[in-house]
């Protein structure tokens, strides 16, 4: 594959303005698929099923079969529309999309087309610069996730010049909500940063309605970019390319900036954009062709005969709108304010995707400073190493509980972390860990005593240098204790006992 | 013995066997053996359970014997049509698509049925995929009017309906989306239902248009038909377009089979052109009977049912086009092999050129014209339009009617190979039975006598509201007990000896 010729993006920026639109799918958590009673592997409890054992007659699309509409997953989708700021359509209808492919068990999807559940709306994104952005939804709406093909032989893992796939239907029906943005203007140099804000947005979103994992690695979370630009001046928009599947947030960036890159090198050339879909390889940074796409596809979109439509009661809408949780741009606020964090610190915590866990970490006890210490310092240094997200490696009850252990003296910043890498090694709590490996500070001070007197014996050089005046020799002996104690000792008071033992203390 | 418990009615029979008088095995081993005897001439199986259906009869005569309490139909076998699925029996829906697929389920109705103590005797031959009103459309061969082996049993539901008129099964399951089981039950002088829409569980279904399918009872009288009713409807969490509301007995209304005060309207537009002169006749004489017992006899106008037609023309390609995309070889079915593996879309490709027949191929082709972009409004929503019509003319008839009457199709049983050449000529056998599966409301053919140009049976058809099934049973009974008191008997009693037939083809099978 030819790399493609790249324009430099801030001249890319003074040709043109990108208009991006994107989608987003998100797979919801529900015990179970959108149209049968088979487990739903989106949900935490079912991620390691064996291929096609989540499956029913329906999944499977065998004849006969029927689906019946998952009524948690419509209050998912009602809520997740609300959060959006949409209106909930009284009356939404579910269509058959008609496409052949093999990971489609009927060979048509069931997915709103003309009447989906959730519609205008929008959504506030703040940007990693700060800058805050209003976002403009055309629509969410409900459909059902196709199966897994895995292609077998061949160089591409794509089904060309496959030798045979594999097909797992235990994907096939998760229930999903498409949220489809309008064209959005005006992101200018932002624009990669606003597309990944905005994906951002959206998992925050979900994550505190509850209504999906939202881990786009294993692709709970999933945003196809569309992308054109327009010669400045130029009123009608430039023809679009898709790039679908872009599985992160940091992806979701550099797909934008690339496809603007991209596609200014081809129209400063002279040259036309084909509409298509792109692929994005994440190894290489590059987008490629695709499937040409035209508004012509014809999916020849039917009402769905199987399936009534959803009206949904106002008494549940307002129920639902009654329990949403506060919308991101407004919790930022009020958490920032809360914890009295700079800026700078804010903004530390925010973009490491961290506000969930450090927000129950404050709950459960820890101040808000040694909060935001813990989880943007050791633990994401952990997980860094670990290639893991610092969200699924501890959980915020035992950060607080270790953080309160440091603040009564317990443990030194030296132990805890001793006792964090037992609890994410899977040793218990920090209390267990502490049982079990016998981490604590000895508090006992004749212990204390006994081990400086006899560093001072050993070291009377030291000892003269405390009685002269010269404190900072302490610290020879500190070391030296803190080692007998195998760490285990709080140095601050080591160094107070020294003194006094050295005959200069209070 | 074994001649005698085959001609009894699903009633008689269970009441037999709930006296003790006669045992399940016994029963269904008299029906296995005029299958062997009969089918061959008659081929209204693709396939018998044989052992099994007797090791399921043994498994009723034990629970009987030890008290257990079972209903009016337990112990009867009963004949599945081929359109529904069962677990562990094959179920083709009359394709080639599907031969040797054994589904890992049963429909809703067969587990209903399996329920009720019924034994299932096998499946029942039918135009593929239900498209037909001659079963010549099935992949496996026609089945034959048990009143005259040359003729078509009517589709797409032949099989079931000649297996009842040929005293095979004492009652059969049958799907109706345009009058699969009324016009086979007209054309065989059986009894045929098709409930409200919504009244009898789809689940299990092989679907053909989802919107207008519905499961329903063929049998040789009007008891045995809203017995078996009353045991498969119901409302079914696993079909979305089940009726939750519960039902009264149609075995009531049967019995209860009182038309005084009644007020049928007869169908003005299907009285007339296009009928054969014995039809009308039969249907006539039928009203007239009614009349004379107290009903009263109207005449209503459905101006739009002359588009039905069009109408469902198009509405059942549409659907049936997407509800067959699903026969891919991936997954279940028939898989064609080509040379050098092919890629998954030529597999594809090449399985549905193979597996399809013809008449399949035409409405999938017909149906995807239909809803293609730019076609749509034309055809597919216009076509919507049309439907909306004519449940408003059901609506402005039954304003002044209790029930509607027709003849149930415009002629009696034709030869095979008639109106093959000609899909439209075929297709308007349905004139009078596809409004009903427009509007979703219920319809009942009821035997009404022989037309007296051929000597073949003429059913009469009523319809009534939606969800007011029992009104057809009521005047079915009625109308039942009237004609049979002229006949001397049931009309079945008049069809042909088939042992006849039976010695004929044992005889050419020694040639």
């Amino acid at each position: 594959m030819a790399r493609a010729e790249l324009m430099d993006f801030d001249k890319a920026l003074e040709l043109f303005e990108p208009v991006i639109g994107l989608e987003v799918h998100v797979e919801l958590n529900t015990a179970t698929k959108m149209f049968s009673s088979a487990p739903n592997p989106a949900n935490s409890q079912f991620h390691d099923a064996a291929p096609n054992t989540l499956t029913t007659p329906v999944c499977l699309g065998l004849p006969g079969s029927l689906p019946v509409v998952n009524g948690e997953a419509v209050k998912y989708s009602i809520s997740l529309g609300l959060a959006l700021g949409c209106s909930i359509a009284p009356s939404s209808r579910f269509a058959r999309k008609n496409y052949f492919y093999p990971d489609l068990a009927k060979n048509y999807q069931i997915s709103q087309y003309d009447e989906p559940i959730a519609f205008d709306g929008e959504v506030e994104v703040e940007l990693e610069n700060g800058r805050t952005f209003t976002v403009p939804i055309e629509r969410a709406h409900m459909e059902e996730d196709a199966g897994k093909l895995t292609h077998v032989g061949g160089s591409t893992g794509r089904i060309q010049g496959a030798e045979y796939s594999l097909v797992d239907y235990n994907r096939a029906g998760v229930p999903l909500v498409e949220i489809v943005t309008r064209p959005i203007f005006g992101g200018e140099a932002d624009t990669p940063a606003l597309a990944r804000a905005y994906v951002s947005t959206i998992r925050d979103i979900v994550l505190s309605l509850g209504i999906s994992e939202a881990r786009m690695e294993r692709g709970n979370l999933r945003c196809d970019a569309n992308v054109s630009l327009r010669p400045r001046g130029q009123e009608k928009l430039g023809t679009r390319t898709e790039t679908k599947n872009v599985n992160s947030m940091r992806s979701v960036e550099r797909a934008v900036r690339y496809e603007i890159q991209r596609q200014a090198a081809i129209l400063a050339g002279g040259g036309t954009i084909t509409q298509e879909t792109r692929h994005w390889h994440e190894d290489t940074g590059a987008t490629s062709a695709g499937r040409p796409k035209s508004d012509a596809d014809d999916y020849r979109y039917f009402p769905e005969p199987d399936l009534l439509p959803v009206v949904p009661s106002n008494e549940l809408i307002d129920t639902l709108r009654a329990a949403l949780p506060e919308p991101p741009a407004v919790r930022r606020r009020r958490l920032k304010g809360d914890w009295g964090f700079t800026d700078l610190e804010f903004q530390d915590v925010a973009n490491s995707g961290l506000l969930i866990e450090l927000e129950a970490t404050v709950k459960a006890g820890a101040t808000p400073a040694a909060a935001r210490k813990w989880w943007t310092g050791e633990i994401a240094r952990l997980a860094n190493a670990a290639d893991r997200d610092a969200s699924g490696l501890v959980s915020p009850e035992h950060v607080a509980e270790l953080s309160k252990l440091v603040d009564a003296g317990t443990l030194t910043d030296r132990l805890a972390r001793q006792v964090l890498e037992g609890v994410i090694a899977g040793e218990g709590s920090p209390q267990q860990v502490i049982d079990a490996r016998g981490l604590a500070v000895v508090s006992d001070d004749g212990a204390l005593i006994a081990a400086i007197d006899e560093a001072l014996a050993s070291q009377p050089d030291v000892l003269a240098k405390i009685r002269d005046g010269k404190v900072q020799a302490a610290g020879a002996v500190i070391g030296a204790v803190m080692k007998a104690m195998q760490g285990k000792a709080d140095a601050a008071r080591v160094r107070e006992l020294v003194l006094e033992r050295a005959g200069q203390g209070a | 013995m074994s001649d005698e418990l085959i001609r009894l009615s699903a009633a008689a029979l269970g009441a037999k066997i709930a006296a003790g008088e006669v045992s399940s095995v016994e029963a269904t081993r008299a029906h296995l053996d005029r299958i062997a005897a009969v089918d061959g001439a008659v081929h209204a199986f693709l396939h018998v359970e044989g052992e099994r259906a007797i090791e399921t009869a043994a498994e009723i005569d034990r629970q009987r014997a030890a008290g257990a309490a079972l209903g009016p139909l337990a112990g009867v076998p009963i004949a599945i049509k081929d359109v529904l699925v069962t677990k562990g029996m094959p179920s083709t829906s009359g394709s080639r698509i599907l031969e040797g697929w054994i589904p890992p389920y049963d429909a809703t109705p067969v587990t209903k049925v399996r329920e009720a103590g019924m034994i299932p005797l096998g499946k029942t031959n039918m135009d593929e995929f239900a498209m037909g009103s001659s079963t010549e459309h099935s992949a496996y061969g026609p089945t034959h009017n048990p009143w005259d082996l040359d003729r078509i049993p009517g589709g797409s539901g032949g099989g079931s309906a000649a297996s009842v008129a040929a005293f095979e099964a004492p009652l059969a399951l049958g799907s109706d989306t345009g009058g699969s089981i009324r016009q086979p039950a007209h054309v065989t002088g059986t009894v045929g239902v098709k409930p409200t829409y919504g009244a009898v569980s789809r689940y299990g279904s092989i679907a053909l248009a989802s919107s207008l399918d519905q499961i329903g009872p063929v049998t040789r009288n009007v008891l045995d038909a809203a017995l078996l009713h009353d045991v498969i409807a119901g409302h079914d969490p696993l079909d979305s377009t089940s009726i939750p509301e519960t039902w009264p007995s149609m075995a009531e209304a049967v019995r209860r089979a009182d038309v005084s005060g009644l007020r049928i309207g007869v169908i003005k537009e299907l009285d007339g052109e296009g009928f054969q002169a014995g039809v009308r006749q039969r249907f006539h004489e039928a009203l007239e009977l009614l009349e004379q017992q107290g009903a009263e006899i109207v005449e209503v106008s459905a101006p739009h049912f002359e588009y039905a037609i069009a109408a469902y023309y198009l509405i059942l390609p549409a659907e049936a086009s997407s509800n067959l995309a699903k026969f891919d070889s991936v997954r279940f079915g028939l898989r064609a092999s080509l040379d050098g593996g092919g890629t998954v879309e030529q597999v594809m490709s090449a399985t549905r050129e193979a597996g399809f027949g013809p008449e399949v191929k035409r409405r999938i082709i017909l149906g995807t014209y239909a809803l293609s972009a730019g076609y749509y409004d034309a055809y597919y929503g216009s076509a919507q339009k049309v439907r909306t019509l004519v449940q408003r003319d059901f609506d402005a008839a039954f304003a002044g009617v209790d029930v509607l009457a027709s003849p149930t199709a415009p002629t009696t049983a034709f030869k095979f190979g008639e109106k093959l050449a000609d899909p439209v000529s075929m297709y308007l056998n349905d004139i009078a039975t596809i409004p009903a599966n427009l509007a979703g409301v219920p319809g009942i053919s009821v035997p009404a006598g022989l037309a007296p140009e051929d000597g073949l049976p003429v059913g009469i058809q009523f319809l009534a509201p939606a969800r007011e099934d029992a009104r057809l049973y009521n005047v079915g009974g009625a109308l039942e007990q009237l004609l049979e008191a002229r006949w001397g008997g049931p009309l079945l009693a008049q069809a042909p000896d088939l042992s006849v037939h039976e010695l004929t083809a044992t005889e050419e099978g020694a040639l």
